[in-house]
């Protein structure tokens, strides 16, 4: 995953500064966690490595998922989550998502500050994390995150996305359990019918409860979220879900242990077959996940190789090194010559696409040649 | 990746109400290209602490309007000190009488901006100063 792959000789350095970063988090050393997280966002090499010690560790934690329209209470409802965990005594970790400028590439992170009260208990950690240009309500660095919280032993570890409209479904991926939160009065039974970001609720909220309408919003969703499990769908077609539909008030905390008791009912509900097959999705998307960063990467690679060898000053972003040179600079079709070809016309893109597979397989068969590059 | 943005942490320690000029300078670091991490009001010198550490930031800028500035800052410095985050660049801004200003560097503040400093001013100061980080 990492865009800055380190060169071999650093490899080595690299693994064992994750190994003492892992270690010292797991021993409960919040720093390590902090810095450990950093790198996550950064996608270093020494994340990667972290990682890899950290995965299988990991998968004992609830991650659930917190989404909505800006402005409805996420925040505010998430840290009511966070009091109700607390007593509790349970660990909780929050992985705080907010937008980032599309113009600058700046961001005002600004969750934390509904958050506040938990700062001398060591059973709380918040992470607020900038998208950085990734769509979907995440940043792309927010599964990963909750995987190292999971690892060092947080119970549960909620996941708020940044406010979001209909279609931002990405977070029902990466959480075990997604609440989905409403405000009273955002729209009538149409847009509760239409596709999208209510389908992937596991629990719909409905905050603001002390609000005029709010229990007349709960009882439309109610209404129209509703999946007789009479009419079940023929072996193998997916079937909607049932959302629970809830009523909260956040910000005095009225209806919040409800909300915190049907998250972990929905927990123990997905531990049959369903919810295996839903981890198994989660696995495919963080494989597809990794599988895309990693041919970017390598066709990325391969351009910068032949633009060097075409005398050109640019410089390889990861630096692949000479198989990427050999397979990118031998033929006449390299990989810019062809993204070239497409962008005059003269190259449909499938043969494009076509060709690059084949100069990547072709160097992955290299004995010895960047293919080779998956020990441990 | 040596091009990722810096991350900065803007406090308001202590009990005056007043953070127009942090809202400003959060928005306004956005525009130049900061992750901004904004804690809201009335923060504990050990809640400016802990944030600082659970988000990992480069830069700890603390707004301060009250008079107090003598007693937070060398406290908040300490803290961060002594949670090893000793690498973190803090800066102070708000009321703050130049008289101050010595001590408070002592105590290990790298700048203090007054009223008056553009945005830009701030922003290329902690360009210059936030050390780099892997």
């Amino acid at each position: 995953m990492a865009e800055t792959r380190a060169p071999a000789g650093d490899e080595a350095a690299v693994s064992a500064r994750a190994r003492a970063l892992c270690d010292a988090a797991l021993a409960g050393d919040r720093r390590s966690l902090a810095r450990l997280l950093t790198a996550v966002e950064n996608r270093t090499a020494l994340a990667e490595a972290a990682l890899r010690r950290l995965y299988p560790i990991a998968g004992r934690a609830q991650i659930v998922g917190v989404t909505g329209p800006p402005g409805a209470g996420k925040s505010t409802l998430v840290a009511a989550l966070i009091a109700e965990l607390r007593r509790a005594g349970r660990p909780v970790a929050v992985v705080a998502v907010d937008p980032s400028s599309p113009i600058t590439g700046g961001a005002v992170l600004g969750d934390r500050v509904r958050m506040q009260a938990y700062s001398s208990d060591d059973g709380v950690f918040i992470r607020s994390m900038a998208a950085r240009g990734h769509s979907g309500g995440l940043s792309s660095a927010a599964a990963a995150a909750a995987a190292v919280f999971d690892a060092v032993g947080f119970d549960v570890v909620l996941i708020e996305t940044v406010g979001t409209g209909q279609a931002e479904v990405e977070v029902a991926a990466t959480a075990d359990t997604t609440v989905v939160v409403e405000a009273p009065e955002m729209g009538d039974e149409i847009q509760a019918i239409k596709a999208g970001l209510l389908e992937v609720a596991d629990i719909v909220v409905v905050n603001k409860g002390d609000r005029p309408g709010a229990h007349r919003t709960a009882a439309q969703l109610q209404a129209m979220l509703f999946h007789p499990t009479s009419l079940e769908a023929p072996q193998g077609r997916s079937v909607p879900k049932n959302p629970e539909v809830l009523v909260t008030t956040a910000a005095t905390g009225e209806g919040v242990p409800g909300l915190l008791a049907a998250i972990d009912r929905h927990r123990s509900s997905a531990h049959d077959s369903l919810g295996s097959q839903a981890r198994l999705k989660r696995a495919e998307a963080q494989v597809w996940a990794v599988l895309v960063d990693r041919l970017h990467e390598r066709v990325r690679s391969l351009e910068a190789a032949q633009d060097e060898s075409a005398g050109d000053a640019s410089i390889a972003p990861g630096g692949l090194g000479e198989g990427a040179a050999r397979a990118g600079g031998g033929g006449s079709t390299g990989a810019g010559e062809l993204l070239r070809a497409v962008a005059s016309h003269q190259l449909d893109p499938f043969a494009a696409a076509d060709a690059l597979l084949a100069l990547l397989t072709g160097d992955a068969d290299r004995p010895g040649g960047a293919g080779g590059r998956g020990t441990r | 990746m040596t091009d990722r943005p810096i991350k900065v942490l803007i406090a308001k320690p202590g009990l005056d109400g007043h953070d127009r000029g942090a809202k400003v300078l959060a928005r306004g670091l956005r525009d130049e290209g900061f992750e901004v991490v904004y804690t809201g009001l009335r923060q504990t010198p050990e809640m400016v602490a802990t944030a600082a550490l659970q988000e990992d930031v480069d830069v700890v800028g603390l707004s301060i309007l009250s008079g107090a500035h003598m007693t937070l800052v060398p406290r908040i410095c300490a803290l961060l000190r002594e949670k090893g985050m000793d690498d973190v660049l803090v800066a102070a801004g708000g009321i703050i009488p130049d008289v101050d200003v010595p001590a408070l560097k002592e105590s290990g503040v790298a700048a203090v901006f007054g009223p008056g400093t553009t945005i830009h001013e701030v922003a290329e100061f902690l360009r210059a100063n936030a050390r780099p980080r892997d």
